[in-house]
Parts: C-alpha cells; sequence; structure tokens
C-alpha cells in the first residue's frame, strides 16, 4: 500500500484541516461557517470513498459483474448531509440575527460590546448603592 | 402495544413537535406539550418495569433484523435514564407556561415548544437507539433544536451563545460520525452490539485507535468536559429560563451516557485502559475542571451563569468516577447523572421564578428576595446545599458513593480533593445566601410576590426529590448498580 495510492484519504484530511483552520482562525462569522462547511463536507468524501470498491460497479444485480461497491455509506452521508444543510442554514439565520442586534458579524467587535455590558452590570451590583435603586419590571 | 414501547418513545414526542405548529394557540400547545411528555413518561415506566422483570428489550425498526436495519436496544442503564429524563422534561413543561409568557413574545411561544419536543425527541432517541449512526442523527436533532432554543432568549448574548454552541457543538458531532466511519470502514456493520463482537479481533489496528480518539473528543466537546467547556457558560446563561432548566438537567447527562455506552458497551473496558491512558487523562481534565470551575462559579453575578459553572464542575464529578474505572466509580457517576439532573431542575427552575417577578438573574437584584419570595428562595438555597453535598441530600449520596469508590481504588488524594471542592461549592452558595437574606434590596420591591403556584409545585416536587432520594435511596442506588454491573459484564 503505497503512500499515494491513498490520495483520497490525504485529500480528505487536507480539507480537513483546512477547515478546521478557517474556523479556528478567522473573526468573522459567516467565514466561520464556510470552514464549518468545508469541514463537514470533508467527512462526507470520507465516507464516500470508503464504499468505493476499485474496479466494482453500482449495486445493481447483473451477470456482468462480480463487483459491487457499498451503497450503504452513501445513504449514510445523504442523511450527513441533511444535517449539515440544516446547521448552515440554521448558522446563517443566527448570523443575521446577530448582525441586526449588534451591528457587526466580526467576533471581537462582538466581544467588545459584550465586555462594556458585563461591566455596566457589575458597576451596578459593587458600585454606589442608592443611585441603582430603581424599578425594574 | 407493549411490544412496541421503545419505537413510541422516540416517535410520539417526534410526531407531536410539528402538531404544535397547527394548534397555534399558546395554552392550547402548552397543555398538548405537558400532555406528549407525560406520555413519553408514562411509556418510559413500562419500559423500565419490562427491562426489570424480563431482562434487555431488542425492536428491530421496521422488521429488518438488526445488523441490516435499525434496532432499538432498551437495557437497564438507558431505561433508567430515558425515565428520568422524560420525568424532568414533563415537570419542567408544567412550569414553562407562565414562564415563556413572561420571557418570550407570544408569537414565538409555539415555536419554543416545537423545538423543545424536538429536543426531548433528540434525547430520547439517542438513549434508544442501538445504531451507532443513528445516534449521531439524535444527537444533531437534539443539538439544533437546543441552538433554536437557547437563540430564542430575551438578551442578544442569546444569539452569540447560540452560535458558539453551534460552531462547537457541529465539530463534536462531526468528530463523531469520522469515529463511526472508520468503524464502519474496519467492521463493515453501524449496529452497537455487532461492533461490540467485531471490534475484539482488531484491537490492535490504528484505525480503531483513531476512530475512538475522534469519539472520546467529540463526545468530550458534546459532555462541555473541561477545558471544552465554553460554549456552556453563556448558554445557559442566555436561554430562557425554561430552556435552561431542560439543557441543564438533560442535554449533558445524555452525552455522559454517549460516551459510557461507547466505552462500556462497544470499545470494552480492557481495549480502552490498554490502548491509551484514559484514565489519567479523565482524572487529570475531571480534577482540572472540577476546581477552575467552581473558582469561575464564584466570581460569578448572573446567577444563571454560576449554576453554569457548577455544572460544568459537576461534570467533573461524573468524568472522575469514569476515570476510577471500577464498578463503584461506574455506579457514582451514574448516581451523579441521575442526583444532579434534579438537582440542576430544581435550581434552574427556581432562577426560572426568579426572573419572572424581578426579570433579571443578577446576583445583586436577588437582594431582599428571601422575604418576598421565600418558598423559591428555600428551594435555591436547598438545591444549594444538595450542590454542596450536605447530608440527607441527593448530593450527598452520590459524592459519598464517589469518596468511597475512590478510597476503594486508593486514591485517597483524590478523594481529599474532591472533599475540598465542595468547599467551593460552600463559597458560591454561601454567596447567594448572603445576597438573598443579609442584604437590603438593590431595586424596589414592592410589588413583587411569591411566584405563582403553576411553577412553585414543579419547583418543589424537584426539591422534594432531591430530599427524597437522599434518604431513601433504594431505586436509584439499586438501579445504578445492577447497571454498573451489567456494564462490567457480571451477571447479577
Amino acid at each position: 500500500m503505497n503512500i499515494l495510492g491513498l490520495y483520497n484519504y490525504w485529500i480528505v484530511i487536507i480539507l480537513i484541516l483546512i477547515g478546521f483552520f478557517i474556523v479556528i482562525a478567522h473573526e468573522n462569522l459567516i467565514k466561520k461557517l464556510v470552514g464549518l462547511t468545508i469541514f463537514q463536507t470533508a467527512v462526507f468524501f470520507f465516507y464516500i470513498s470508503v464504499g468505493k470498491i476499485k474496479g466494482a460497479t453500482a449495486p445493481i444485480l447483473d451477470d456482468r459483474w462480480q463487483l459491487y461497491s457499498n451503497p450503504l455509506a452513501h445513504c449514510l452521508i445523504l442523511t450527513a448531509i441533511v444535517v449539515g444543510i440544516s446547521t448552515t442554514a440554521l448558522g446563517l439565520a443566527l448570523v443575521v440575527r446577530i448582525q441586526e442586534a449588534y451591528g457587526s458579524i466580526e467576533e471581537d467587535e462582538i466581544q467588545t460590546q459584550d465586555t462594556q455590558d458585563q461591566l455596566e452590570c457589575q458597576l451596578e451590583a459593587y458600585g454606589p448603592r442608592k443611585q441603582f435603586l430603581t424599578k425594574r419590571i | 402495544m407493549t411490544a412496541h414501547l421503545p419505537v413510541l418513545q422516540v416517535i410520539v414526542p417526534l410526531l407531536a413537535a410539528p402538531l404544535c405548529l397547527f394548534l397555534r394557540i399558546p395554552r392550547l400547545v402548552s397543555i398538548f406539550a405537558i400532555l406528549v411528555s407525560f406520555a413519553a413518561f408514562l411509556i418510559s415506566c413500562g419500559l423500565l418495569s419490562q427491562v426489570l422483570n424480563h431482562g434487555t428489550l431488542i425492536y428491530e425498526m421496521g422488521g429488518w433484523a438488526a445488523p441490516w436495519g435499525i434496532e432499538y436496544r432498551i437495557d437497564l442503564l438507558n431505561g433508567y435514564l430515558l425515565l428520568l429524563i422524560t420525568g424532568v422534561s414533563t415537570v419542567v413543561l408544567v412550569a414553562a407556561q407562565s414562564s415563556i409568557s413572561r420571557e418570550l413574545p407570544e408569537n414565538r411561544h409555539t415555536f419554543f415548544y416545537t423545538a423543545y419536543l424536538l429536543c426531548l425527541t433528540g434525547l430520547l432517541g439517542i438513549l434508544a437507539t442501538g445504531d451507532a449512526f443513528n445516534l449521531f442523527v439524535f444527537l444533531e436533532i437534539s443539538a439544533l433544536s437546543s441552538y433554536t432554543l437557547i437563540a430564542l432568549g430575551n438578551d442578544r448574548r442569546a444569539l452569540t451563545a447560540s452560535y458558539q454552541y453551534l460552531i462547537m457543538g457541529t465539530i463534536g458531532a462531526t468528530f463523531i460520525i469520522i469515529g463511526v466511519g472508520l468503524m464502519y470502514m474496519m467492521t463493515g456493520t453501524l449496529n452497537m452490539h455487532d461492533l461490540a463482537q467485531r471490534l475484539p479481533e482488531i484491537y490492535k489496528s490504528k484505525t480503531v485507535l483513531s476512530a475512538f480518539g475522534f469519539f472520546i473528543v467529540g463526545v468530550c466537546l458534546k459532555l462541555a468536559l473541561f477545558p471544552l467547556h465554553l460554549w456552556l457558560p453563556n448558554a445557559y446563561a442566555f436561554a430562557p429560563s425554561i430552556a435552561t432548566a431542560f439543557l441543564a438537567a438533560t442535554s449533558t447527562k445524555v452525552a455522559v451516557y454517549v460516551l459510557i455506552r461507547y466505552i462500556f458497551s462497544i470499545f470494552g473496558i480492557e481495549f480502552v485502559t490498554t490502548s491509551i491512558p484514559l484514565s489519567e487523562i479523565f482524572l487529570g481534565l475531571g480534577l482540572a475542571g472540577i476546581f477552575a470551575a467552581s473558582i469561575n462559579a464564584i466570581y460569578q453575578l448572573n446567577i444563571k451563569r454560576l449554576f453554569a459553572y457548577s455544572s460544568v464542575a459537576q461534570i467533573g464529578y461524573m468524568i472522575l468516577g469514569l476515570a476510577i474505572g471500577t464498578q463503584l466509580g461506574l455506579t457514582a457517576t451514574l448516581l451523579h447523572m441521575f442526583n444532579h439532573a434534579l438537582m440542576k431542575g430544581a435550581l434552574f427552575l427556581a432562577i426560572g421564578a426568579v426572573v419572572y417577578r424581578i426579570s433579571s438573574s443578577q446576583l445583586n437584584h436577588l437582594a431582599g428576595l428571601g422575604k418576598k419570595m421565600p418558598w423559591t428562595m428555600a428551594a435555591i438555597v436547598t438545591g444549594g446545599l444538595s450542590l454542596i453535598g450536605v447530608p440527607l441530600t441527593v448530593g450527598f449520596v452520590s459524592k459519598w458513593y464517589l469518596v468511597v469508590a475512590l478510597l476503594d481504588k486508593g486514591w485517597w488524594p483524590v478523594a481529599v480533593l474532591v472533599l475540598l471542592s465542595s468547599l467551593l461549592a460552600v463559597v458560591y452558595v454561601w454567596r447567594l445566601v448572603e445576597w438573598i437574606y443579609f442584604t437590603p434590596p438593590r431595586i424596589i420591591l414592592d410589588e413583587v410576590e411569591e411566584a405563582p403556584l403553576s411553577q412553585l409545585i414543579p419547583i418543589w416536587l424537584l426539591v422534594l426529590a432531591n430530599l427524597y432520594f437522599g434518604v431513601d435511596t433504594r431505586l436509584t442506588v439499586g438501579v445504578s448498580k445492577l447497571a454498573a454491573q451489567s456494564l462490567f459484564g457480571v451477571t447479577p
């Protein structure tokens, strides 16, 4: 078994790493989702490679063929694709809402705003007392 | 009918979820959701009694025999957890109606219940299924619906929390399918029982080892093991209170179940202990998680966030039980899963009642509430005592078993650390008590009253369960012991 003969697995691993890197390294929420999608798609490739047998055909019984590829891996991946799409859709919907709420989809800017909120809460809790004796409901 | 219970357990909430969308009227939907969840609870009671009487139940989906078709396999372990999850879910839903009407705009109520029931379906499916890939699908059903539940929160930070959870949860789930794929490549089967029989022949293979590695990392992301817990505190803090109560009580427990299932029922304990130093890793991460999260909890200002950190610490205890790797240790883990669900369910519901009355979960706004909402506050304090592990509460029972298991293994320094970590819990619970009872109000509380009965009854039901199972441990300890025995392959 030589290393180049397994080129499909090499591609899978490279794609996984690219996707993973994008998720970790990028600040932009949309880019992160793109990375996530690449990461998931690489796994789909992996499953499909596993099911393929060299010189084999689709699993339709016929006298001319002896070898058949495994169709189950493809069925599994159909399910996984559906899951992947729903995740991406939900993620994008969240990004839209985040953009509406924060006016930004850059992680560092969002974090700055969150820290600001947090500081205000702390000031209210530990700061001068009477100033904040207000009604809340 | 009784023969179909394993599948009904999952199908009933699954079909009920879209029906919610047709009912539309929020009050009607809420009653419907309670009924569905209660039906699921009755089914799980039936299942557990069948398992106790006749042993493991096997259900072939659509009549297809096991290695080809999907099989549902109910044994003591998942029967016990099904009972817990459906029970807690029903109790939480009873409190949901009033709490949700305060926290969410009316047009979102139906969606909340739909997502809730879908999440319940996912969790029950994970527990019931005996197929590795099917488990992944249910894992994603529950995960996607919990992202939705979290994003429904009022605060805008709920959105970022949900997004972060989505990213980390998806990475975890994808790791799990990589693991499943590698195992499928080696064995050609996805059925857990079948996998367990075929894997021992190829234990030496590096592929199996890497499959196991992917699994462990993926599942640990899902169960928020320190240091992979970063998604959890914000997700719990900003989700609607009812969603927090439900997720905190159930979802991480189910992830721990997945871990136990893979370690014991698929890979087998010999493989796990001989191939990689998992026990040491779990010991280190468990202890680090307990201390780091407890110390973090002490400094939190938002009580939901405080108890979210405490959840991370409690997961550390469960993982510690697994790290021991003996039957006693596993018993302690299983007990703590059950007990922690009761504690956190009660605590987060009580916090939900506070939010219902004062629209805030900030610690400083709780000042003076001890007089205004005595029953709710008493519930929070009792839940806190249970977290510390005071005798007569469930927390004591599970810590006792954990310490006994540690001493039995001879790890007394770890036992000492576990006891020391309880002191940290004393600190954060005391901080809460001090604000509630001994600090003058920081906001005007004139019109604040005790929580409505529809919330007090579920809260106290869970608090009393905390006390009851702290005294009468026959059911919890009995079933945990039997389940641990059967996982270790010892026939009782």
